[in-house]
């Protein structure tokens, strides 16, 4: 069903953890649909993502799909890692089957909803980041029926 | 590899293809010819719709082998609404069924028929006032599934039986994982209609069959030739009949001690589980459920990417979570039941057989203790947990804290909010 690269990301994923204090902080997702992913983003004083870890709850897909995401922004410039979108982590992990490739968006949406936040504490506009679409907060109390 | 799956199909057992193996080399005569190469056909065919009816305490004339269980399914609903229909558009069944009936009947709502799907408790069993009041004058179906497919819940069968007996009304048991288990006379449990399928219990898929008491007046599901008393077309797949017959003759032959087995494992196991993995959930009943039915809740992870792990290490299950299934939404049957999606998604079913050793059941609880350690150790669901349990009590904080887990603490964490 999964690439051989989408099984190596699921097996070995890459960046999993939290970072404490971190510069920007999303989280996208919820548990109704079954997945949610959080990115922690370390930026240091010249807009460069210096380090970046995930959590995810979720699928194979979404597990591969966050590593792969945090594999393409890690050591990238702010305007660098806006152009990491859901097509180009579908390709670094030579595709998804049809099904998951919401899990990818999921992944794109997640590294914008860190920089919203990372922006936000700083008071500062990063051009062409809009607001997460999704967040967990929004879904908490549909999902606690 | 250890096959914990058994609810999804089962190895077919060597004398099951032994005894099918004649019927595709030397006697592959059509059953209707008049030949002695057919009639040996014909007589296996006899002899299989004999066994069929022995498990079941019911007439050989009253066993029509069909495709597979959904078949079955399908027939029974849309050929009794439609005998029915002067009498009445009104059909009773669970929201717990499987997707042949539960699509069925959103069908024959399409078709004009009204459909009330009654509710489950926690435990996954039907409610029985609920479904005696959702009876009216016009109600001419109730069809209730012996035991779930996925909770392994079993159904007050004999209740509705006596219920439906006495309102007049039909009923149909969709038997399909309980058949050749334990022991089911359709007399006794007054069924009208019960569904069956060969592949779960050791047979060949690709046949089933359906029970249809004599006198209940069903159009024929697939017009054509007079086969099955003209009931259901089409030259009969005699090495899967066979295969059938076979099959069930052998899971009443070793049925006491295959229940005897799968419980003493079934309760091994779940208690396994529980030892090694905290923040779980044991769904459906414990003791009122199918002998080879295990089917948990693990907190803060995703089934599939559970599943895909336990594959790894050579074990097969499955899960309720959308992933697996393709759809969006968790198992039905789970969020019936009352669980949030969270705990749907991140349900995983084992289901054994009298293969099973205990040794395997060591192997799998080990395997899903690590394996749900390290899901959980990438969740963000967890993360958020353990910070507020942190928050809460504060004097807990020295060192790693290893919760306890058992059905009282589950319980405790059902209601916290969490579930």
């Amino acid at each position: 069903m999964y690439s051989d690269k989408v099984m190596d990301h699921f097996q070995n994923p890459r960046n999993v953890g939290e970072i404490e204090d971190a510069s920007g902080v999303g989280t996208v997702g919820n548990a109704k649909c079954g997945d949610i992913m959080r990115i922690y983003l370390e930026i240091d004083d010249e807009g460069i993502i210096r380090d970046v870890k995930f959590k995810t709850f979720g699928c194979g897909a979404a597990v591969a799909t966050s590593s792969m995401a945090t594999e393409l922004v890690k050591g990238k410039s702010i305007r660098e890692a806006m152009l990491v979108t859901n097509k180009a982590v579908m390709e670094a992990l030579d595709g998804l089957p049809p099904v998951k490739v919401h899990c990818s968006l999921l992944a794109e949406e997640a590294i914008h909803a860190a920089l919203w936040d990372y922006a936000e504490k700083n008071g500062i506009v990063i051009e062409g980041l809009e607001r997460p679409r999704s967040d967990i907060s929004e879904h908490e109390e549909e999902a606690a029926y | 590899m250890i096959y914990l799956d058994n609810a999804a199909t089962t190895k077919t057992a060597p004398e099951v293809v032994e005894a099918m193996l004649p019927f595709f080399s030397e006697y592959y005569g059509n059953a209707s010819s008049i030949y002695t190469l057919g009639a040996a056909s014909k007589k296996a065919l006899n002899q299989a719709r004999r066994t069929l009816a022995d498990c079941l305490g019911a007439k050989p004339e009253e066993i029509y082998f069909t495709a597979g269980g959904s078949e079955a399914d399908n027939w029974a609903l849309k050929a009794a609404a439609e005998a029915y229909k002067e009498k009445g558009r009104h059909i009773i069944t669970t929201r717990i069924e499987h997707h042949a009936v539960l699509h069925t009947c959103e069908y024959l709502e399409k078709q004009g028929y009204e459909v009330t799907y009654v509710g489950v408790d926690e435990n996954g069993i039907v409610n029985l006032e609920e479904l005696e009041a959702a009876i009216r004058p016009d109600t001419i179906l109730l069809s209730v599934m012996y035991a779930n497919n996925e909770v392994g819940t079993l159904q007050p069968i004999r209740e509705i039986g006596e219920m439906t007996r006495q309102r007049g009304i039909l009923f149909h048991t969709d038997a399909v994982q309980a058949f050749g288990q334990l022991p089911i006379q359709v007399d006794e449990l007054h069924i009208d209609m019960l569904s069956a399928s060969a592949h779960k219990v050791n047979g060949p898929k690709g046949v089933g069959c359906l029970y249809i008491r004599s006198g209940l007046k069903l159009r024929s599901f697939i017009h054509g030739g007079a086969q099955e008393r003209s009931r259901r077309a089409g030259t009969e797949n005699i090495p899967a009949i066979v295969g059938f017959g076979k099959a069930a003759e052998r899971a009443m032959r070793i049925m006491p001690e295959k229940i005897r087995k799968e419980t003493e494992l079934r309760d091994y196991l779940i208690q396994q589980i529980y030892g090694k993995v905290p923040y779980c959930r044991l769904n459906g009943d414990p003791h009122r459920r199918l002998p080879g039915n295990v089917n948990f809740s693990f907190a803060f992870i995703e089934g599939e990417s559970l599943l895909i792990m336990l594959d790894m290490k050579g074990i097969c299950a499955s899960s309720g979570s959308a992933c697996t299934s393709g759809a969006l939404d968790p198992s039905h049957v789970l969020l019936a039941m009352g669980l949030s999606h969270e705990l749907s998604h991140g349900s995983l079913r084992l289901t054994l057989s009298e293969e099973n050793t205990r040794e395997e059941m060591d192997m799998a609880a080990e395997a899903i203790g690590e394996i749900v350690g390290k899901l959980r150790a990438m969740s963000p669901l967890y993360e958020d947990f353990v910070k507020s349990e942190k928050e809460c009590a504060p004097e807990n904080n020295t060192g790693e804290r290893q919760p306890e887990s058992g059905p009282g603490l589950c319980a405790q964490f059902m209601t916290d909010g969490k579930g």
